[in-house]
């Protein structure tokens, strides 16, 4: 007998709770509880109160898999509101890195050039040395790390995404 | 505002919230909450001679009375003690709410003498959790806990409170909960749901109702509402496991439970069902069987209260989120505004009564041995007419009760289903006893069972409690060994109950009445003689060491491939059927 895994489609999950000890442990937890994949996993508190929290999941499964994950975290006491960014469209996703590369002479000159081409910002720099940092969806910043991976990549830095619905609405 | 200490507040939110029984076990980090109980005799706290037996009795309270039940422990071992406790009232949906002593605040995460990490350990195994680490949170907390255990789909929700907080004090005032911000379960269904639903059952020639603990939960309006809707309709009904009672069994309606080691008439009627109403149950792994061939030509509506369990096993065509007593009340006035006409089903029933004639649950006699199946269909006959409640523990005897035990109402039957814990039946039982107290209350047990939390025959003597417990002693882990037979050719690798304590010895050594029954002759007396002692009796009931439960739809197997008798036994299974077990 072997393992069977089933087709997977990727999702990007908002979801509003109450700012409150324990809430990342809980919403993970549930995650490796119940055998869900998390990608990346972002967590601020957004409200004036600081009550609320956004968490941005990104997650992939099955389309039967996303809706139990969907359910299951609507469930938690602590969660207000969960929305499925990939469902209910289109949305803005970002992410940002830092990413840091050293080299000199050519490969310094092409790695500065790359990051004009893609709009990352220097925000630190020595004779050796770039600390670049860029924002954009995951596969632009996939792009560019796999580019300064032959330049003299040193260190990478990502936040995992944030997203938010196009649009007036909520 | 007048200042009450933390300990203070939480008795007085217990007494205010209407709290009449608490099980509990003393120590370090609830001694000021236990100075407190000694202050309001109201509180009938009741010790235990083990944390875990305190949630199983609350959850035997909780079951058979429909009111939360209520744990005090101390920190660290009590709270992980409780821990399988509280797991089992998750998986049953069970409201208790769980108090657990913590080290002092400022100890919290050093490591400090008897401390865990009671809300992380609890956090997957419970509805919803607290620390509560402000005296002045402590009365909202109270009442938010007990508001959560009990509403929408019930279950066991901790307050971890560190011994500093006990002691601390607080302004206090009566909480008055508002609107929970997040948490809004949603009772009502929705209309059209309830119009799709009625226009299913309208089209259906043959229907069958598919109930579960959802029922009892909901309440006994739940079960009077469904008895409305079979009358109307004429369908066939059956339950699950947890859902025995919500109808009556003597109604020619009633087709015994489904699914694992339910009958062949139930589960040959889902599988060829054009209509399956799925009422408060979730479509379980032991009731579905091989998930690609369950119920392949029906048209399946679910009744559920939580969302998520809503198309997690089974894909349906109409989801109905709601309580499931206000969802049949709303199915039967939608079904008299359509002007519904019974038309009995005939044809469908014809096709029943020629499954009913295999007479599933029969099984053969030989010599004078008691077969466990008689000995509960002799308790039953000796039980008829009183009020009785029995609980369980876990095994072939679970399943025996509940073929040949039969419930006419809800809150009768208490027993692990979804966790499936082994000693649960003893302290579930006490907490049943406490809450009816005039009740005839039987905890049907394997003599492998009983001996998880026997420790509670102390329990039962201090407080009086006339708990019966009739064990079926077959020196086996029988539903292990049965399981062994059908799929490992008979190896019993450690399914043997060696070393048995003579249970009658035993219960006397706790001041107990032991009674042992032995042979076919001895069983009725026996089971007269258990009845009309007035205090606690241990029943020794041996019975026939290797008989299997049947019928029995093999693991991974489809609901049309039952096994009825020994006979059909291989001895051997594939691959993935032994993964399914």
């Amino acid at each position: 007998m072997h393992i069977r895994l089933e087709d997977s489609e990727r999702h990007v999950l908002s979801v509003t709770v109450d700012n409150e000890a324990g809430i990342l442990a809980r919403i993970a937890g549930m995650f490796s509880a119940r055998g869900y994949n998390i990608e990346s996993l972002t967590v601020a508190d957004v409200s004036p109160d600081h009550r609320i929290s956004r968490i941005t999941i990104v997650t992939n499964g099955p389309p039967r898999v996303i809706d139990q994950i969907i359910a299951q975290l609507d469930r938690l006491v602590p969660v207000h509101q969960v929305t499925d960014l990939t469902d209910t469209g289109p949305f803005v996703e970002r992410e940002l890195a830092l990413v840091k590369v050293s080299g000199k002479g050519d490969s310094r000159i092409e790695a500065l050039r790359l990051a004009d081409v893609f709009r990352a910002k220097v925000v630190d720099t020595t004779l050796e040395s770039f600390v670049f940092e860029i924002t954009g969806p995951t596969s632009k910043i996939d792009t560019f790390v796999s580019l300064m991976r032959e330049l003299g990549l040193v260190e990478i830095g990502r936040t995992g995404v944030v997203g938010m619905l196009r649009g007036v609405a909520a | 505002m007048a200042e009450k200490s933390g300990a203070d507040i939480l008795v007085q939110c217990l007494i205010d919230l209407g709290v009449d029984t608490v099980f509990g076990y003393p120590g370090g980090a609830v001694l000021p909450i236990y100075d407190m109980i000694y202050e309001h005799p109201t509180i009938n706290h009741i010790l235990v001679r083990h944390e875990q037996a305190a949630a199983h009795a609350a959850e035997g309270y909780a079951r058979s009375t429909g009111k939360p039940g209520v744990v005090l422990v101390t920190s660290g071992p009590g709270a992980t003690n409780a821990i399988t406790g509280i797991t089992d009232a998750l998986m049953d949906s069970i409201p208790i709410v769980v108090i657990t002593g913590q080290v002092a605040t400022h100890l919290i995460g050093t490591d400090a003498f008897q401390e865990a990490d009671t809300v992380g350990l609890t956090r997957h195994c419970t509805k919803h959790n607290y620390l509560v680490k402000d005296p002045a949170e402590l009365a909202r907390v109270v009442h938010e806990a007990f508001h959560i255990a009990t509403s929408g789909r019930p279950g066991p929700v901790v307050i971890d409170i560190p011994k500093d907080v006990q002691v601390a004090t607080a302004p206090y005032e009566k909480p008055v909960l508002n609107a929970h911000p997040s948490y809004r379960p949603q009772v009502e269904p929705d209309a059209d749901a309830i119009e799709a639903t009625v226009d299913l059952i309208l089209k259906a020639e043959r229907p069958i109702f598919y109930t579960g603990g959802g029922i009892i939960n909901s309440g006994p309006a739940a079960s009077e509402a469904l008895r409305t809707l079979a009358d109307m309709t004429g369908a066939p009904v059956t339950s699950t496991l947890m859902g025995l009672g919500a109808f009556p069994a003597s109604s020619p309606q009633w087709l015994g439970m489904l699914g694992m080691h339910g009958t062949y008439e139930a589960n040959w009627a889902m599988n060829r069902a054009d209509l399956i109403l799925c009422l408060g149950a979730r479509f379980d792994d032991r009731v579905t069987g091989r998930l690609d061939a369950f119920a392949p030509h029906s048209k399946k509506v679910h009744v559920d209260i939580d969302r998520s369990s809503i198309n997690k096993i089974i894909p349906v065509d109409v989801p109905v989120v709601a309580d499931v007593g206000r969802a049949i009340e709303a199915i039967i006035a939608r079904l008299k505004t359509h002007g519904f006409k019974r038309t009995g089903y005939a044809d469908w029933w014809a096709q029943i009564e020629h499954w009913r004639a295999k007479k599933s649950l029969d099984y053969a006699e030989p010599g004078t041995e008691i077969m466990p199946q008689r000995a509960i269909a002799e308790l039953f006959k000796a039980t008829r007419g009183r009020d009785t409640i029995i609980t369980t523990e876990v095994g072939q005897h679970q399943m025996w009760a509940a073929q040949h035990f039969h419930f006419d109402g809800p809150n009768k039957w208490l027993t692990s289903g979804g966790l499936g814990t082994m000693g649960y039946g003893f302290p579930a039982a006490i907490g049943a006893q406490l809450g009816n107290p005039d009740a005839l209350v039987i905890d049907i047990a394997g003599d492998a069972s009983i001996q998880m939390n026997i420790q509670e025959l102390g329990t039962v003597i201090q407080y009086d409690l006339p708990v019966k417990i009739f064990i079926l002693n077959n020196e086996y882990m029988g539903m292990v060994r049965q399981w062994q037979e059908l799929t490992y050719e008979s190896r019993y690798s450690h399914s043997y109950s060696d070393s048995l304590p003579d249970f009658v010895k035993l219960a006397e050594a706790y001041g107990c009445k032991g009674i042992r029954i032995e042979g076919i002759q001895e069983l009725a007396p026996g089971i007269q003689e258990m009845i009309a002692h007035k205090g606690p009796v241990v029943v020794d009931c041996r019975v026939t060491k290797l008989s299997n439960c049947f019928p029995m739809i093999p693991s991974g197997a489809a609901h049309t491939d039952m096994l009825l008798d020994p006979s059909q036994v291989s001895g051997t299974m594939d691959d993935e059927a032994k993964a399914l077990v």
